[in-house]
């Protein structure tokens, strides 16, 4: 149930982004979402493509630094508490959260987030009893 | 300008002022001696023995030519002591350099090696202006480098006062310069600037100090930096040069005329040799000085590669003294860097960055001094295994990468994580050092 997310080392200069967009481009490949964490000198950017391992070897053979990790997107209700009642299950479970970043998509603008846990496979386990909707890998690139 | 004079007096007539064809004499007598003393350490024994070289055989100063060279390498390779001539029991002081990895290379003195180390110092001191009722303040670190102590023991040796403030801490060095009316400054040229900087910024007024001389060494610097800490201290700034493997300060330093630094010829022979054939320069042209103790015990040293790209002067100069001069040095043979008056290899970088991760990356070292003060940037390209989605493991990574080139260099550098394959790629020798600080002459 986990999703595919790639994570790319830039440098934090003119047209470093724009670099890893032209190679998604000419491979056809679209961007679900995308989240940069940076500081002043370089950035941490997180993709998620549906065709992930495509794009994986594409920017390898263009020379960037890739690495596929496992994330969990969870759905949001939305309405006042909707974050807050998921994150209070999170931290009955002792789960902590590495990073995490959230978009919408559909008709319906779904609102998703998406989480980064030390140990998905783990968190998947102990959030599976729990009213949390986790959004398939299906669903969220269809 | 400054507002007085530089008076010319010479600490020691005798040696500084002898006959040129004396001297020679007096140079080939101690480089007979230095060989026997040398022939204490391994090293020499075996180079002498493969080139048949035994001390009654030196006779005069051309027999210099057929001994063998000394290398930091060597050095290195019989760390720790292996080039200590006289046992423990005979040894006054040690001191020691940044080698070019982790380790250092010591260096000692017998009593009596201290004893001219400190009037070599006194020479270039009183040439420079010194004089028995200054008080000076040293801002040299006191420590396992040379500088602090050996100009320490020069200013004793003149019979002036030293107030030994050591490195660091700016406030409190300005501090005492004001408040302790100190006459004279030693210290490094950029740091002396930093110093002029800071004390216009505070508007502290040149009346309220009574700085008249300063003595920089340690670095190499220029004459434009000479006239700016000159008109902005209102002193005179005199150049002085040694190094430790020689004997730290002490081997050549500047007169009154300023015309290049005369070289203490009495207890060092200066070649300047082209660094690819290792033949002697045509006169006045710019090679690499090459330096044989003449009067050291406890570490002679024979035709040591210094690396220093300088030139050689041997005309007469108006301060009567009789010594050739040398010019400011103008580079390097080697990769060495001078940062903040600390020599750092790029083999130290290197080696730190093995420590964090088994196998060092590519990396490219950047200078700059954007004030007056240096400032190094390593820029380390990333690796697959060392990549993480996490923004807390590349903080810890760069920590990690600048912590281990702290702890071998004793310097601060500045981690940039770049991307791969963005620094240059050499075919032949790796060139790792953008050096951006024109500290050319």
């Amino acid at each position: 149930m986990p999703i595919k997310q790639l994570s790319l080392f830039v440098e934090n200069r003119p047209g470093s982004l724009s670099a890893v967009c032209k190679i998604l481009k000419k491979e056809n490949l679209s961007i679900r979402t995308l989240s940069l964490a940076d500081t002043q000198q370089f950035g941490i950017l997180r993709l998620l493509i549906k065709e992930y391992d495509q794009a994986r070897v594409a920017l390898e053979k263009a020379g960037f630094i890739v690495k596929v990790t496992d994330v969990l997107a969870i759905e949001v209700p939305d309405r006042p508490g909707g974050l807050s009642d998921i994150l209070e299950i999170l931290d009955r479970h002792k789960l902590s959260v590495e990073y995490m970043y959230a978009f919408t998509f559909g008709n319906d603008d779904r609102a998703v987030i998406v989480f980064r846990f030390e140990d998905p496979e783990g968190a998947i386990k102990l959030l599976k009893d729990e009213p949390i909707t986790m959004v398939k890998a299906e669903t969220l690139f269809k | 300008m400054s507002p007085f004079v530089i008076p010319n007096r010479i600490f020691d007539p005798a040696a500084e002022c002898m006959p040129r064809t004396e001297r020679a004499g007096f140079q080939a007598t101690h480089l007979r001696r230095t060989v026997e003393q040398a022939r204490k350490i391994p090293f020499y024994r075996r180079k002498f023995a493969e080139k048949h070289i035994t001390a009654d055989s030196i006779r005069s100063v051309e027999d210099l030519q057929r001994l063998p060279f000394t290398t930091k390498q060597d050095l290195r390779e019989a760390y720790p002591f292996g080039f200590f001539a006289v046992p423990r029991s005979e040894l006054a002081r040690v001191h020691a350099s940044s080698g070019t990895t982790g380790k250092p290379t010591f260096v000692g003195y017998t009593r009596n090696d201290m004893k001219i180390w400190a009037g070599l110092c006194a020479r270039f001191l009183v040439a420079g202006g010194l004089t028995a009722d200054q008080l000076v303040q040293v801002s040299f670190g006191y420590g396992l480098f040379t500088g602090g102590f050996g100009l320490h023991q020069g200013i004793e040796r003149v019979g002036a006062a030293v107030l030994p403030a050591s490195s660091g801490n700016t406030q409190r060095q300005i501090m005492l310069l004001r408040d302790a009316k100190i006459d004279t400054l030693i210290c490094t040229p950029s740091y002396a600037l930093n110093l002029a900087e800071v004390i216009a910024a505070q508007g502290i007024k040149r009346g309220e100090l009574a700085l008249k001389f300063a003595h920089f060494g340690g670095e190499p610097w220029t004459e434009e930096m000479r006239c700016a800490v000159e008109s902005e201290l209102g002193i005179f700034a005199f150049n002085n040069y040694g190094l430790s493997e020689i004997i730290g300060p002490g081997v050549a330093g500047e007169c009154a005329a300023r015309t290049g630094m005369h070289i203490q010829e009495d207890h060092f022979l200066v070649e300047c040799l082209n660094p690819e054939t290792l033949e002697p320069v045509p006169e006045g042209e710019e090679g690499e000085l090459v330096i044989t103790s003449l009067t050291k015990e406890a570490c002679p040293i024979i035709r040591y590669r210094t690396r220093d790209l300088a030139r050689l002067y041997y005309d007469p100069c108006p301060c009567g003294r009789t010594t050739i001069r040398m010019s400011r040095i103008k580079g390097r043979s080697d990769d060495m860097m001078i940062i903040r008056g600390v020599n750092v290899f790029p083999t130290q970088i290197e080696e730190a960055l093995l420590k964090v991760d088994g196998t060092a990356p590519h990396f490219m070292i950047e200078l700059t001094r954007p004030g007056n003060l240096d400032e190094a940037v390593v820029k380390v390209e990333m690796r697959p295994q060392e990549f993480s989605d996490k923004m807390e493991a590349m903080h810890r990574l760069r920590d990690n990468i600048s912590r281990e080139i702290t702890a071998i260099t004793g310097l601060h550098f500045h981690v940039e994580l770049v991307e791969p394959n963005t620094l240059e790629r050499f075919t032949g020798k790796a060139k790792r050092v953008i050096d951006k600080r024109n500290l050319s002459c």
